[in-house]
């Protein structure tokens, strides 16, 4: 049995308040195991979470850890890098927490180029109040607040952390566990703003609505929808339909990181050593 | 003390914040707070500190927290539509115990208001602008100079009592411009982070609170891999949902503020030796006041002022004290009338209390306090 990364959890914080079959413990336990393979300093490392579900994650994890208020886990995060860069600073939110009431943090997040790694859980559903819609609910699919379907469009989250300004955007699921992981690993190499959607089952508010209560169902729909990259590229447009969705390293770029740009300031302001 | 110099109010904030180690500051631009930002924007990386511009009020208030969780001190400004937007960070600082200083140059208001006139509308808002009971320190400077000096203060008391403390300016303070000889550095007591008694080897607990009731939570990377949470905590830092842990956390928090009152109550007497009669005024409208009173004075009125520089907590000794020496007691404020229920609370019934108010966007001339102590004082010319 596989017992190495205990020592990155709080063992008399657990067991988690997830239900049964929740997809977090997977991604949680991804970050983690990124985290060992990049071996970063368990001292020098602070996980910054926002309000929800995904976000409980921080009190598990034996690490700094800051469970912040809903929504702005972006700008505790860029604090905490800003006032100490030597600090890892890896930010779990969720698609409620980082996009409906955090969304414009967000995007300043993305477009500062801050050095985080933010690891989105997207369940799809506002899963700690008892399942209302989210933004990345998809449009037709039920949840308390849209008992017709929700009428919204969704958001790409992805598509929004690129355009924004963040120079890593990966996407996988919490069935390709070992992708994800590898994903995050390479997102921590990046310096400069990683954005990493964590694709997680929520049956107990999400698919129970959607005629998807079963886990393992939900994590099958991952499988038989997800597309790698690659051949995502190679898809015809039309192909591209249905629930189809690309997971991979959807978008890299380089360009420097704001404690970087701001150690120029200093420079020109002639507070360097001070 | 170095040399004079003509400086403005928001300016001598943010030296007095520098001075008192602030190396952090995120903001948003709002008149008439904004020279702060500027300032801070030009001095801070001359001192390899940090200033950050952040998308909103909200922000601005999540990035100075973490700033100070990591070790920073941090500072952060805004005026009224600012601070309500920062309200429900401002509560989490107060539960989580992170040291924060929030200066509010006031504006008329409610809402957008009259941008940017003067107005002192947000003593109630320092006092309860945020959800749920907790305490708190607002402190109001009625000088250029004296925005330092309790820019100093206030970022002491947030490292003392790791809790947020508000500045609370107004926009005639805020834009004033006088001549101020700012003390050096080394004249200055400085109150350091607070720092660990053990180790986490020996049983450290982030909460646990030290003589002073107030915890030595230890800064992020310092090993101690501590939690931090706006939930209700024990001493381990950790949530707990218990009826007895709930009481005395919410207590403590209260209590930590209550047994320094007496230190950090700030209050200044003038001509009260023989004051029959006195007028209770804070900030800017302080120096109209006291300009009344002057003039009453050389009307053979004895009168007198005591001037409120700590706001809250509420200064009741001393107000207690005026009401046994005094006939009558005058509140100037630029509001509608709301420090006036502070004071007639502790004077309960010993004497008059009346208020002169003004909130139609123009500070107060000392002809209209002076017919108010006029009056007070039985009409006596």
């Amino acid at each position: 049995m596989e017992r190495s990364y205990e020592k990155y959890f709080r063992q008399n914080r657990l067991p988690h308040l997830w239900c049964p079959g929740c997809g977090n413990g997977i991604a949680m336990k991804a970050i983690v195991k990124a985290i060992e393979m990049k071996g970063l300093d368990q001292n020098k490392t602070v996980i910054v979470s926002g309000i929800g579900c995904s976000s409980r994650a921080s009190g598990y994890m034996d690490f700094d850890t800051v469970h912040t208020a809903h929504g702005r886990a972006i700008p505790f995060a860029t604090g905490i890098k800003m006032a100490n860069p030597e600090l890892n600073v890896i930010v779990i939110t969720g698609d409620g927490d980082c996009t409906a009431i955090g969304g414009n943090h967000f995007i300043h997040g993305c477009r500062r180029n801050v050095d985080l790694t933010v690891i989105l859980f997207d369940n799809n559903i506002y899963g700690m109040t008892g399942g209302q819609a989210s933004p990345m609910t998809p449009t037709g699919k039920k949840a308390t607040t849209a008992p017709y379907g929700a009428v919204d469009h969704a958001f790409d989250a992805c598509k929004l952390a690129e355009a924004a300004g963040a120079t890593y955007v990966a996407r996988s699921t919490a069935y390709h566990v070992q992708h994800l992981t590898d994903l995050i690993a390479k997102g921590m190499d990046n310096k400069g703003f990683s954005f990493i959607e964590a694709m997680v089952q929520c049956p107990t508010s999400f698919g129970r609505k959607n005629k998807m209560a079963d886990p393992a169902a939900m994590m099958m729909w991952m499988r038989d929808n997800a597309v790698m990259k690659a051949a995502w590229d190679k898809l015809p447009e039309e192909k591209k339909t249905g629930d189809k969705f690309p997971i991979g390293v959807l978008y890299e770029a380089s360009d420097i990181d704001y404690a970087t740009a701001y150690d120029h300031v200093i420079d020109l302001a002639g507070g360097a050593g001070k | 003390m170095s040399k004079a110099r003509l400086m403005q109010g928001n300016e001598a904030c943010t030296e007095g914040a520098l001075a008192a180690g602030v190396r952090f500051f995120g903001g948003y631009p709002i008149t008439p707070s904004t020279e702060i930002a500027e300032t801070m924007a030009k001095k801070l990386p001359q001192y390899g500190g940090t200033f950050i511009q952040m998308e909103d009020e909200i922000a601005s208030m999540g990035v100075v927290l973490g700033a100070s969780l990591a070790g920073k001190k941090a500072l952060t400004a805004s005026s009224g539509p600012g601070i309500s937007l920062k309200q429900e960070l401002i509560g989490y600082a107060a539960a989580a115990e992170i040291p924060v200083v929030i200066v509010n140059v006031q504006r008329v208001g409610p809402s957008t208001g009259q941008p940017t006139a003067p107005s002192q509308g947000d003593v109630m808002q320092a006092r309860w602008g945020t959800h749920g009971d907790h305490p708190m320190i607002a402190l109001s400077p009625w000088s250029v100079k004296e925005a330092f000096d309790t820019a100093v203060m206030a970022v002491n008391y947030s490292e003392r009592f790791r809790t947020p403390v508000i500045l609370l300016m107004d926009e005639i303070v805020g834009h004033l411009r006088e001549k101020v000889e700012l003390p050096d550095a080394a004249e200055l007591d400085i109150y350091p982070r607070r720092q660990p008694s053990c180790t986490r080897a020996e049983g450290y607990q982030p909460y646990a609170p030290a003589e002073d009731l107030v915890p030595n939570v230890a800064d992020f990377g310092t090993g101690n891999r501590i939690h931090v949470t706006g939930l209700i905590h024990d001493e381990t830092g950790f949530p707990v949902g218990n009826p007895k842990i709930t009481r005395e956390a919410i207590d403590r928090l209260h209590q930590k503020i209550a047994i320094a009152a007496d230190e950090i109550t700030h209050v200044e007497e003038y001509c009260m030796d023989d004051a029959e009669y006195a007028v209770v005024a804070f900030g800017g409208t302080a120096r109209t006041a006291y300009e009344a009173v002057l003039q009453a004075r050389a009307k053979g009125i004895k009168v007198g002022m005591v001037r409120l520089i700590t706001i809250w907590p509420f200064a009741d000794k001393a107000i207690k004290a005026l009401a046994a020496k005094v006939k009558g007691i005058l509140v100037t404020e630029l509001n509608y009338g709301q420090l006036v229920g502070e004071v007639e609370r502790a004077v309960a019934g010993k004497c008059d209390v009346k208020l002169c108010a003004k909130y139609d966007m123009t500070i107060f001339e000392p002809e209209e306090i002076l017919s108010d102590i006029e009056a007070l004082a039985g009409g006596k010319a």
